[in-house]
């Protein structure tokens, strides 16, 4: 075990400014929530928004108990092995349910705070995807696993002092991977984790049909979704500046500009998700615009506080023309059912977001860097994820049955329906 | 299938270490470095793949 290096001191106002930045940052969290909801049918929005609402309690536990001291922060030690001659810093060693936390810098205190509101989302991005069949145990089951093994092993590796932040040091890879505001530990491994619930819980009954094209399940509440995208920005401003500070120990002179690009990215991205629409289906579309200004954010979630904002204008733009597109390719041609679009917005907008650090970087090998970052989320977290849900799929099934799914998974899981007082319309796929 | 596609991408992510610790000229350690990457492109598509075939065989 070795120490971990220590950060410099923080002065009370900047500390002062992230904490208050960090108690906004939950508004991306109620955005991403209501867009699950919305994205998802009538029938099964209680049971959507109620699980939103217990995985986070579930990562926040969990991540409490064990993934706090496995994630490590600065300050504390950690496990690390020597290859080539360089150490190889692989798992942290803090103490278990938050020992030592209050005694803690206030630096560090910060980064766990940040840490505990990233698992929370990391989490909540799968189950998006999995709506209208993920049961609500599987789903919380699902986060508990995430944020006592994966999140915690990947945040340690790129926030924590591991090998992925030390690429810079130990073999001249600019200054390491970076990942300010959690394009990787969130975004990526969020999204590619929904990639795994897609695989294991299946495509909703009547999805894809023996015959002809995919059958069209639109999302239930348009504005549920929109008014989450807004929510969303206020949280995502919220998020890259506490980030910068925290991560990139970010000057004050260096943070206005981050919440520009955060803004622009998105903007970008949402141009050009509603030209691409336009143009194909003649009018703009609203929740894949939705869905390419939530791309536009997470892409900037890497760059935001490294880029200039004609730079993060581009990538938004870039970010906004693949969106739509890969949405589309997901589920027409790869035959994934994938009804919050989480795939394409969350893993492929964060790993543009990755690569655009690398990309725009001054330094020699940060490009590098972003790319073996990239190939440690494809090559370890997507399997292990799969491997862990698979082997959670035999304890607590992931898939409702049938009938569940037929009647909806309010009244089959919770009892009651979200819309009581509204005449829910028949459902053409169960003919 | 899915799960051979699965097994190759720990593959590429290997290759990817091993450019880092074997070679330290910037040109063949990226290049094995993007060779790890399409490593894992392959087994992602062979994964992906699996996933098509097993939901044509269970179309109702």
């Amino acid at each position: 075990m070795i120490p971990v290096p220590i950060a410099p001191a923080m002065p009370d106002a900047i500390f002062a400014l992230t904490l208050a930045l960090l108690l906004l940052a939950p508004l991306t969290i109620a955005g991403i929530a209501l867009i699950n909801t919305g994205l998802g049918r009538s029938r099964s929005a209680a049971q959507s928004l109620l699980g939103n609402l217990a995985i986070v309690a579930a990562t926040a536990i969990v991540f409490a108990v064990v993934g706090a001291a496995w994630a490590g922060t600065a300050g504390f030690v950690d496990h690390s092995f020597q290859l080539a001659g360089k150490p190889w810093s692989w798992l942290g060693a803090g103490p278990l349910l938050l020992g030592g936390f209050s005694t803690a810098t206030p630096q560090t205190q910060l980064a766990l705070l940040f840490e505990f509101l990233a698992v929370a989302l990391a989490a909540l991005i799968p189950w998006g995807s999995g709506a209208d069949r993920w049961r609500l145990t599987a789903g919380c089951a699902s986060a508990a696993v995430l944020a006592a093994i994966v999140f915690p092993l990947l945040a340690h590796w790129v926030w924590g002092g591991g090998w992925l932040a030390q690429l810079g040091v130990n073999f001249g890879l600019g200054a390491g991977f970076q990942d300010a505001g959690g394009a990787a530990t969130v975004h990526m491994l969020g999204g590619l984790s929904a990639l795994a619930v897609v695989w294991i819980a299946g495509a909703r009954t009547g999805k894809f049909p023996k015959e002809g094209f995919s059958t069209a399940l639109p999302g239930h509440n348009a504005v549920y979704v929109l008014f989450g995208c807004l929510l969303a920005l206020v949280g995502w401003l919220a998020w890259n500046v506490a980030g910068a500070v925290i991560w990139l120990h970010a000057p004050p002179a260096v943070l206005p500009v981050t919440a520009i690009n955060t803004l622009l990215s998105a903007s970008g991205a949402l141009a050009a998700t509603f030209t691409v629409t336009r143009v194909r289906f003649g009018k703009p579309d609203a929740s894949m615009c939705a869905n390419g200004w939530l791309a536009g954010l997470v892409a900037s979630t890497a760059c935001a506080g490294l880029i200039t904002p004609g730079q993060a204008l581009f990538v938004g733009l870039v970010t906004g023309i693949a969106t739509p597109l890969l949405v589309e390719l997901m589920e027409l041609a790869l035959s994934i059912d994938d009804p919050s679009g989480a795939i394409s917005v969350h893993a492929v907008g964060g790993l543009l977001g990755l690569l655009a650090v690398g990309i725009f970087a001054s330094q020699p090998g940060q490009l590098l860097a972003q790319l073996v970052g990239i190939a440690t989320l494809l090559g370890v977290f997507l399997p292990l994820v799969y491997l862990l849900f698979r082997l959670l799929n035999r304890v607590a099934p992931f898939r409702v049955d049938p009938d569940g799914e037929r009647i909806g998974m309010d009244l089959h899981e919770l009892g009651g329906g979200a819309y009581p007082d509204f005449v829910i319309h028949r459902d053409e796929s169960y003919r | 299938m899915k799960l051979a596609g699965l097994l190759v991408m720990p593959a590429g992510f290997f290759l990817t270490i091993a450019a880092l610790v074997l070679f330290p000229a910037p040109a063949p350690r990226a290049a094995f470095v993007i060779c790890g990457l399409a490593v894992e492109g392959l087994g992602l598509a062979v994964a992906v793949r699996g996933h098509m075939e097993a939901r044509g065989e269970s179309r109702p």
